[in-house]
């Protein structure tokens, strides 16, 4: 690694005259006793993923390690993506992302706009709106699988409306959705591109919004909207009184003062928040495991099962593998560019 | 209703306004809180007076409900999570107090791409690294132990414990270390002499950080320790999550109790929490 020889270090450097001997023990000191993590992370991080890299070119697929490469070198991978659960985990991971940053990025810098009128109280609010970060994704989804079970919960909550009752009424069938348990997946896509791309008609992949996913997205907004918050209450207290004033001299409405002055200056903020949460949302595993497992027809399942299941249910350790190197590198794709301008400003 | 004033100092907002704003956060604090009041009314209740459709009634009698049977169930593995917490914890920590402030005051030739690689691995998928991990762990016996689990937590601790160190002694002015370093202090003495004690603020964030954030994993815990009784709480709580032989009332008083450490750090000290998921966020 880029561990840069102590000696190499130009002697011009060392300013102290007084400690001078002593400095230059310290200059080797520093990346010696920096070794053991930088070595203990590069074999545990970078290490770990080269070797399953190499785990997903082998031939292992039983309880038996086979580490001979299967040719073609790398033929598991199209193998992978021709699998229509891991097409379904790939679509499930898509309308999960766009509908829980929505509702987590709107809804944590809502709040923070709310508790940023120095309401009274705002400490609890706050409080109260972070509460659920410092809960288990499994405590969550426990939580949440019970709120949306179609037998009670939610479901309790439309009946004590009367919408039923009327319903009934009128001989038609009672409004009862199924949440996580609804396999159903709407605004499909396949007939419209089955248009253009006649194959299209064949994909035993549904492309559409998989109703279930929405009901798993709304415990995971429930339960990071608060650091999404945090996030930007932390960005308009860096906000000077003067802009503000100056805004409101101006004659602006509240309204728009956050919309032409103070969400625009929180955009590092939130980009931030985006990156964060996106990353967070391409690796979500135990809060679905908790809340709906695969779900009916995979309706739920995303990659982070999908890797869970091949190396510890089926053994197929290839398959599971390359799964998870396709998880790397999509939040590689988010997170690389986001710590490479982090190395720019240190 | 009546117009709100055109001309209103910034001070002196509309009363209806406040109004709206305050409407809407104590619907939201009810949104935010339902879930916490559906897991603890629901773990006290007795099933023999009440069944799923009373989810939202408040518990009629208040005998424990599912509270005492969760508890002979989570406890062990609430002991297993209390056990290998505190040292993973504690071991993460003061590796990240030593990297932070190496990385900090003591910046070498490629100091800074060390630190955004060791970075890098607090945001890859644990997935990537499961199979070499648990293959290692059983190459050094360690593997299915609490101790291999602890040793697992420290490890990948070190990204997100760094950092939070290495922008907190960032911040302690320079001058300190250039002061220690003419009265002949050398590396080692001024951390143990200077930065230590001003550390403690760190340590407390680093620690409540590092302690919710290992007693709430899931991934690890499932699949390096495979003997029930070893197995963290939140194992505990998924196994009895998907069986149907308990009820909803045990299965919720278990949400409830393996959530109560967390929970209370986070009630007790959350002004610190808040500083650890900003540091722990890095700087927009």
């Amino acid at each position: 690694m880029a561990v840069t020889s102590p000696a190499l270090v130009p002697e011009a450097r060392v300013q102290s005259a007084a400690g001078r001997r002593r400095f230059s023990v310290d200059r080797i000191l520093s990346p010696l006793l920096l070794a053991p993590s930088a070595v203990v992370i590069f074999i545990f991080v970078y290490g770990f993923i080269g070797y399953t890299f190499f785990v997903s070119l082998t031939n292992w697929k039983s309880a038996k390690p086979d580490l001979v490469i299967h040719r073609p070198v790398g033929a598991i991978y199209p193998d992978l993506f021709g699998q229509t659960r891991f097409q379904i985990d790939l679509r499930n991971t898509l309308v999960f992302t766009v509908a829980f940053l929505i509702m987590a990025v709107l809804g944590g810098l809502g709040l923070a706009i709310l508790l940023d009128r120095h309401v009274r109280g705002s400490g609890f609010f706050r409080s109260v709106f972070l509460f659920p970060y410092a809960l288990s994704f499994i405590t969550t989804g426990v939580a949440w699988r019970w709120i949306f079970n179609p037998e009670t919960g939610i479901n309790l909550l439309i009946d004590a409306t009367g919408i039923n009752a009327i319903l009934a009424a009128n001989g038609s069938e009672p409004l009862k959705p199924g949440w996580i348990t609804d396999p159903s997946v709407v605004w499909q896509l396949n007939g419209p591109i089955a248009a253009v791309f006649p194959p299209a008609a064949e994909w035993s992949l549904k492309l559409g919004v998989p109703v279930a996913m929405i009901a798993v997205a709304v415990a995971a907004a429930w339960q990071l909207s608060g650091f999404a918050m945090a996030m930007f209450l932390a960005g308009l207290g860096t906000i000077s009184h003067e802009v503000r004033e100056a805004a409101s001299l101006d004659g602006a409405s509240d309204y728009r003062l956050y919309k032409d002055v103070i969400i625009p200056l929180l955009n590092p903020i939130t980009v931030s928040v985006l990156i964060i949460l996106t990353h967070v949302s391409l690796k979500i595993f135990d809060l679905v495991f908790a809340m709906s497992g695969k779900g009916p027809g995979f309706a739920t399942d995303v990659p982070g099962i999908f890797v869970y299941e091949m190396i510890f249910r089926a053994q197929r350790y290839n398959l599971g593998a390359a799964a998870a190197i396709v998880m790397l590198v999509a939040v590689s794709i988010v997170i690389v560019p986001y710590l490479a301008r982090q190395l720019k400003t240190l | 209703m009546a117009p709100a004033p055109r001309t209103y100092s910034p001070r002196k907002k509309s009363r209806i306004g406040r109004y709206v704003v305050y409407a809407l956060l104590v619907a939201a604090t009810l949104f935010y809180l339902m879930p916490v009041y559906v897991m603890v009314a629901n773990g006290l209740k007795d099933k023999t007076y009440m069944t799923l459709s009373d989810m939202w009634r408040l518990p009629l009698y208040l005998n424990g409900g599912g509270f005492p049977l969760a508890w002979d169930v989570l406890s062990p593995s609430l002991w297993a999570s209390v056990r290998m917490v505190i040292p993973a914890t504690i071991g993460s920590a003061l590796l990240g107090a030593v990297n932070g402030y190496l990385l900090s005051k003591w910046k070498f030739r490629g100091s800074d791409v060390i630190f955004t690689l060791i970075l890098f691995g607090m945001f890859i998928p644990y997935q990537a690294v499961l199979i070499p991990l648990i293959r290692t762990l059983n190459l050094i016996g360690l593997y299915g132990s609490w101790q291999g689990l602890a040793l697992v937590h420290i490890i990948y601790g070190i990204p997100i414990t760094s950092l939070i160190f290495r922008n907190y002694f960032a911040n302690v002015p320079t001058e300190l270390v250039e002061a220690a370093r003419i009265d002949g202090a050398g590396l080692i003495q001024t951390f143990f002499q200077i930065m230590l004690p001003l550390s403690v603020p760190a340590f407390v964030v680093v620690g409540i950080f590092q302690f919710t954030n290992i007693w709430n994993d899931f991934l690890f815990g499932v699949t390096v320790v495979f003997n029930p009784a070893d197995q963290p709480v939140t194992v505990a709580l998924n196994n009895l999550n998907g069986t149907t032989s308990v009820d909803w009332t045990v299965v919720m008083a278990a949400a409830v109790i393996s959530a109560l450490p967390t929970a209370l750090v986070y009630i007790l000290l959350g002004r610190f929490f808040i500083r650890g998921l900003l540091a722990g966020s890095m700087k927009g």
